[in-house]
């Protein structure tokens, strides 16, 4: 059976149709499942209306890389653990980017082959080969700091910026060198370019910028595929790269808003030394006026409230404290207490982080908050319990006009009757800006690893 | 109207759309609306089926089209399981 024309183009309408729901369904927990299988069903529909395209001639190479990409597709995605959900998502990222590259490639080798190349047609490899490259290799560095394995603090060094222009003026030269005279080796050196720039366009960002990178290479990697479908006069990639792109472009929007940050100072880098730049210890918090307070009195405070809102932050997800937080969360409402979770939009590595993490521990969804539903419920709190989050919770962002945060939208945990902070050590955030809620009558630094204290905590419950 | 003036027409619709359809997606669903457009990016596997299959571009085409589809396949299977493994640990209280 072959299918052509009309009918591969009603195919693949229906698949982009099952996208567009797909991606409706995550409007809400109840139907994201559901979602999640009209965009598979596409997917099926428009990879085997493709193998039937008569352009598709020999099915040895596509049976094999479909085997093997789908087995370790899902074991990888079988293993993963949840707190390693960025670098996944980075690494899914490249793979995009990379495959666009082989995509244009190979398009310009078929092409050429049977002599079916126009100025068109090569501009839109051009374009489909850069915006690819250049998400393959930015992705690899983000994945590098997620994992680890490249340090979150930003790179910079003299003259960083005109470089990089001065690359996308050369690769324009060899993209018209491409265009005009039909040399394949320009391409080339245009996607070695290109893949040099990839790297250097991700050094300069910060390890605590990451939600706004891993976003922003979302939509690169919509672009990506979009642009390809340019090549390819296919609807489908046009339409789903537009999908994804703004996808990527809005969560990008959304993360540097509840920075209160730009895009473009963002994407500039240099914000934030990383994690633990260097601070005071636990020593010198007395002596500055700041109360700390042991886990003993947290949870006999805990016990006694009415409501307790709980805020997590990447220091959560780094200590693997989300089990030991539920575990406390469901004792205290065994003993009448509404215990709510608190949500900032950038708290953790990647938008959204939070939630899932605390959904693998088993936290009902309908007990998380986000940001502005919850705020007002800070006033009428007994307890606010802070773990691994800083900066989201800073007063400063409110009242301080010359802090560096000042405007960012916070959590009013301020507002709370009694803050509890669990804190590793007196290390300031990520923006290395003090924060002002130590100094505050009703705050008190719980010291201590955020999952040794949760379980302790939880064990104070118990004996209680 | 050329073809890529149609494709160009497609393309701006489906921004569009795309807005108006993320902008709707609660805000705690963020981490798997990102693993499932890292699924459905895999839909450039389409390119890459086409490179592969096209059966007389010479060696170095097939290899190529092989690794693309290969890469394109474990963003469709990764991304579609990791994001089913997410959403079903969402969970209302009992």
């Amino acid at each position: 059976m072959q299918l052509t024309g009309n009918y591969l183009a009603l195919a693949y309408l229906v698949s982009a149709t099952l996208f567009i729901l797909g991606l409706k369904g995550l409007t809400h927990p109840a139907s994201a499942r559901r979602g999640n299988y009209y965009a598979m069903t596409g997917m099926l529909l428009a990879i085997v209306a493709t193998v039937l395209d008569p352009a598709v001639k020999s099915y040895g190479f596509i049976v094999a890389g479909v085997v093997v990409g789908a087995t370790i597709g899902t074991v990888i995605a079988l293993r993963i653990r949840m707190t390693a959900m960025p670098q996944l998502v980075a690494a899914l990222h490249s793979f995009v980017g990379l495959t666009a590259v082989l995509v244009a490639v190979g398009t310009y080798l078929t092409h050429s082959h049977e002599d079916a190349l126009n100025r068109v047609l090569m501009t839109e490899l051009f374009v489909g080969a850069f915006i690819g490259a250049i998400t393959f290799t930015g992705s690899l560095v983000a994945f590098g700091k997620l994992q680890g394995i490249i340090s979150g603090k930003p790179l910079l060094f003299r003259g960083q910026h005109i470089l990089n222009l001065a690359m996308a003026v050369v690769m324009l030269g060899f993209g018209l060198q491409f265009l005009l005279h039909n040399h394949f080796w320009a391409l080339l050196v245009m996607i070695a370019l290109a893949l040099a720039l990839g790297i250097l366009l991700i050094v300069p960002i910060g390890g605590a910028d990451m939600p706004v990178v891993v976003s922003m290479l979302n939509s690169y990697s919509g672009w990506a595929a979009a642009a390809t479908g340019f090549t390819l006069g296919n609807n489908l990639l046009i339409i789903t790269g537009a999908l994804v792109g703004f996808s990527g472009a809005i969560l990008s929007y959304i993360m540097s808003r509840a920075m209160n940050r730009s895009i473009v100072s963002i994407i500039l880098g240099g914000f934030g030394g990383g994690e633990g730049a260097s601070g005071a210890s636990t020593a010198t918090a007395g002596s500055k006026g700041i109360k700390t307070a042991a886990v003993e009195d947290a949870a006999f405070f805990m016990t006694n409230a009415a409501k307790v809102i709980v805020v997590p932050g990447y220091g959560m997800a780094v200590a693997q404290a989300q089990h030991a937080l539920k575990e406390l969360a469901d004792i205290l409402e065994s003993k009448g207490v509404t215990v709510h979770f608190a949500i900032h939009p950038v708290a953790g590595r990647m938008p959204g982080h939070m939630n899932v993490l605390l959904a693998e521990a088993d936290v009902p969804y309908d007990h998380v908050f986000e940001m502005e539903e919850i705020n007002p419920e800070f006033a009428t709190a007994d307890v606010a319990l802070v773990v691994g989050a800083n900066d989201v919770t800073n007063p400063a962002a409110k009242s301080d006009k010359s802090s560096p945060i000042y405007g960012m939208p916070i959590l009013d945990v301020y507002r709370a009757r009694q803050i509890f902070f669990v804190k590793r050590s007196m290390n300031p955030g990520y923006s290395g800006v003090e924060n002002q809620l130590f100094y505050q009558e009703n705050c008190s630094l719980v010291f201590g690893d955020a999952k040794k204290v949760c379980e302790k905590m939880v064990l104070e419950l118990k004996a209680v | 109207m050329s073809a890529s003036m149609i494709a160009l027409y497609v393309f701006v619709l489906a921004c569009f759309v795309g807005y108006w359809v993320v902008w709707g997606v609660t805000p705690s669903l963020h981490t798997p609306l990102l693993s499932l457009t890292n699924a459905i990016s895999g839909i450039i596997i389409v390119g890459a089926i086409l490179v592969a299959g096209f059966g007389h571009g010479g060696r170095a085409a097939e290899t190529i089209g092989f690794i693309a589809v290969t890469l394109a396949s474990v963003n469709i299977f990764g991304g579609f399981v990791v994001t089913q493994r997410m959403l079903s640990m969402f969970r209302k209280k009992k």
